[in-house]
């Protein structure tokens, strides 16, 4: 699992405009399978016309909409002359008024733990710095009412107590709009600024992982109901006992609105997907095809019956940008343009360099790829998740760039992380509920490119169409995120 | 010290445990009407209660001005996420907020963790001295410029101007640099205990406000000058610290009849927890002006004995009458915690140093 759930679902990044002029920045988030293949194609709202089994009538699917804030990835375009602080309140404010104003079931934020690096130097053409998401998320909890407020949080670098007692807190600060999209890290760069260091064996992320939500499921439930004379109920002694943790005492916070908060799971190897179904209400996913969707939503629903669980306990919702136009052509064109300042000359290099692993500095964007292979064991990328098999990627850009005769930037330009859905608010719409109503998703967790604005014009143009199709909500029916999700009220155990 | 300088006060919020946000947003809003410095919220592992610092996060958008100064304990929590917690709580906030150093000494915590044995005090405030340098550090690591946007050159940021801070504690070490940019206050203010050793110590180093607790203004006047001496020793600028007196407030039992003079302490006696006040609102009103008139002390650390009841008859009685006498301002003339305690924003070694790391 990365820290930054949209890092691993990106190779690199980077920016069009010649060096000198208008805007750039990095990459995208929300890749597809395609795009990290190298594969070209249409768009997804393209590919979301093919057939399928289209629900309809009373039988249709409500979707689930998050937003995720636009920070330190390589989607957000900064230099646009729209984009605002990364960092101050009123950028947070913005967004998740706008998100609460569309009915949204949740505001999402990203974690980092140690800024990015890059040939051991500070990562500079992304936005970089960010704020900690529990504090930040409090605070939302005070200008907005019923959206649910979602917090990435490392559960290598936190303790269960710690962590579980913050986010009862913010489930009763909130009223019950809390969710915890949980992450482990292995990295030894990160555990540079902890106590702890890297001491994870890979291979116990997800062991820790599982643990640590379970253990926090306990402390959660360790509080009586409220009684006569009790209106918080009382706290019972807990004592935890295994691998990773070995604990007891009392916690300091009664059961909280929710009983549990929302717990989310980013994560997409095999150890992942048992993890989420065993233990998670949501799966933020980045399978963004509708093919794609489709296998991974079959394979992830399959595998809550061994839990005891029933398929709607689970929501899939994949990580997925957007760009809306008058028209499918100009919305394509748009798209081509962001994609432009995603990808400038600077980090068309810096995209292939993650790939090969080695300093490609000397290269000509405009010229071709190199000749050299990927160094399999470099150490050149730090912070963000190294991609899997650095051979077989630089093989299919190869490919691509002879086959359309495609330059560094051109070929990364193609084969990173295009935009998800393009095309007029009904083409998006459109696409949005076939993919739900085909199965592939349950919902979408849109990942805006500007910063604070980036969800204005979809909560403006594409919300009341979906609210029209009869498939996404005019009002909030409850309070609490589970309420938004349909989820069902946590068993309490003990 | 001139008896003319800034009388500051703060009152405590915490008391029987609350877990919703209105409870909360309601006293602060009541002490920012009363213009006060700043508000605390105390907080420990080992007794019912909400995390303070997410509490006074959700305090911030529904208030203006008043700083919020939540208690936060280095012994368990991770020192990175201490820094970048406040960090966040400032930007939140837009520079309003303050960190009450604590520290987690009971067996009982320890065992809520299982990572280590509980230690003696000495070691423990030792450590949050650390973490209290560690994080001024992670603040600074950030230059107040160093995020350019810079079109030209595809460059976010001047990497020149983060720094690692390769600290290396006693029992923890952090590369950085922070992932929060500097905060608007530049460190959000320390405020910490310096009755006593150990505790004392970590405040003279660290701390911007040190709570003092004294049953009689000559021990008050002592110790204060005693402190400033101490910080004065560790190269500190002691105009830079401001020393306030903690005391427990009663105020439910109407108004007696109270000698003005500084001795008149029958209304203060001095128990566990600290110096308690037993009187009415305008008797405590005389007691904070002989007090700081004296120049004992810069302020007072109010706690409510009873939260809504005494912060009420605080705000509405005593700090109505020392306005009314000119002696406490009637609004908050400027915007971050900082400004109403006359501390000026810290400027940043690093960027002095100049160059990258």
């Amino acid at each position: 699992m990365s820290t930054d759930p949209t890092e691993a679902a990106r190779t690199a990044a980077g920016s069009a405009a010649p060096a000198g002029s208008a805007a750039r920045t990095a990459g995208s988030a929300a890749c597809t399978a395609t795009g990290r293949t190298g594969r070209t194609g249409r768009t997804a709202a393209g590919r979301a016309r093919d057939t399928g089994t289209v629900r309809t009538g009373a039988d249709r699917k409500r979707i689930h909409l998050a937003a995720h804030f636009p920070g330190v990835n390589s989607t957000t375009v900064w230099a646009d002359p729209r984009s605002r602080s990364q960092i101050a309140f009123s950028s947070f404010e913005h967004l998740a008024r706008t998100a609460e104003r569309g009915k949204f079931d949740f505001f999402f934020l990203a974690e980092g733990l140690r800024l990015r690096e890059h040939k051991g130097l500070i990562h500079d053409l992304d936005v970089v710095g960010r704020p900690e998401s529990l504090t930040v998320l409090s605070a939302l909890a005070a200008v907005t009412g019923r959206l649910g407020l979602a917090a990435t949080v490392n559960a290598t670098f936190n303790e269960p107590y710690e962590l579980a007692r913050r986010l009862a807190t913010l489930d009763h600060l909130s009223g019950g709009r809390a969710a915890w999209n949980v992450v482990t890290s292995s990295d030894a760069f990160t555990g540079e600024n902890f106590r702890r260091g890297g001491y994870l064996d890979r291979a116990d992320r997800y062991t820790r992982a599982a643990e640590f939500v379970a253990t926090a499921r306990e402390l959660w439930d360790s509080w009586t109901d409220p009684g006569p004379g009790s209106p918080y109920g009382t706290p019972r002694r807990f004592a935890h006992s295994g691998p990773q943790f070995e604990i007891e005492g009392e916690f300091t916070v009664p059961r909280s609105p929710q009983g549990h908060p929302v717990v989310i799971q980013a994560g997409d190897s095999e150890e992942g997907r048992e993890f989420a179904a065993s233990a998670a209400d949501i799966v933020f996913s980045r399978h963004g095809t509708l093919e794609a969707g489709r296998a991974f939503y079959t394979d992830i629903k399959a595998r809550l019956a061994a839990y005891g669980r029933k398929p709607a306990d689970l929501k899939i919702m994949p990580g997925v940008t957007f760009v809306l136009g008058d028209s499918d052509a100009e919305a394509q064109e748009r798209a081509a343009g962001i994609r432009r300042q995603q990808v400038s000359p600077q980090n068309a290099i810096l995209a292939l360099e993650q790939v090969w692993g080695r300093d490609l500095s000397a290269y000509d964007p405009d010229g071709p790829l190199p000749a050299i292979d990927p160094d399999p064991d470099s150490r050149l990328v730090q912070g963000r998740v190294r991609v899997a098999d650095p051979a077989a990627v630089a093989a299919g850009w190869r490919a691509l760039s002879e086959a359309k005769g495609l330059s560094i930037r051109q070929t990364v330009i193609e084969t990173t992380a295009r935009q998800s859905f393009i095309g007029t608010p009904e083409t998006v719409a459109a696409a949005l509920d076939t993919f739900v109503q085909t199965d592939a998703a349950d919902g979408f967790i849109l990942i805006p490119h500007l910063t604070p604005g980036g969800l204005d014009d979809f909560v403006d143009q594409v919300v009341p169409l979906l609210q029209e199709r009869g498939v996404f909500r005019t009002e909030y029916e409850g309070g609490t995120l589970r309420s938004h999700l349909g989820l069902p009220e946590p068993v309490r155990k003990g | 010290m001139s008896a003319t300088r800034s009388l500051h006060l703060a009152a405590e919020i915490g008391g029987p445990p609350h877990y919703d946000a209105e409870w909360y947003v309601d006293l602060a809003r009541l002490a920012e009407r009363g213009a006060l410095d700043f508000i605390t919220l105390q907080d420990s592992f080992g007794r019912p209660g909400p995390d303070a610092l997410a509490v006074l996060s959700r305090v911030a958008p529904a208030t203006e001005r008043i700083g919020l100064v939540p208690a936060v304990t280095t012994t368990h929590t991770e020192p990175f996420h201490v820094s970048t917690a406040l960090a966040t709580l400032d930007w939140v906030s837009r520079g309003r907020a303050g960190w009450l150093v604590g520290v987690s000494a009971t067996p009982a915590e320890a065992r809520l963790f299982g990572r280590r044995r509980a230690a003696p005090a000495a070691a423990l405030w030792k450590e949050a001295g650390e973490v209290a340098e560690v994080s001024a550090r992670l603040w600074d690591s950030w230059e107040d410029d160093a995020e350019i946007r810079d079109v030209s050159t595809g460059r976010f940021i001047d990497r020149d101007k983060l720094h690692y801070v390769d600290f290396e504690g006693t029992g923890f070490s952090v590369r950085g640099p922070s992932i929060v940019p500097r905060p608007p206050q530049g460190h959000p203010v320390v405020v910490a205990d310096g009755t006593a050793d150990p505790a004392a110590e970590t405040a003279v180093r660290h701390a911007d406000v040190v709570l003092i607790g004294a049953g009689r203004p000559e021990e008050a006047t002592a110790l204060r000058e005693q402190l400033l001496a101490r910080a004065a020793a560790h190269g500190r600028d002691p105009g830079t610290l401001r020393v306030l007196a903690a005391l427990t407030v009663h105020l439910g039992d109407g108004e007696r009849p109270l000698d003005p003079g500084l001795e008149s302490a029958p209304h203060t006696t001095v128990g566990a927890g600290g110096p308690h006040y037993r009187g009415g609102p305008a008797g405590l009103a005389e007691l904070i002006a002989g007090w700081h008139g004296a120049g004992a002390v810069d302020g007072f650390h109010l706690t409510p004995a009873e939260p809504r009841r005494d912060l009420e008859r605080l705000v509405n009685g005593t700090v109505a009458l020392l306005q009314h006498r000119s002696l406490f301002r009637t609004f908050h003339p400027g915007g971050t915690l900082r400004e109403h305690l006359g501390l000026a924003r810290p400027a940043n070694p690093y960027a002095s140093a100049g160059g990258a790391r």
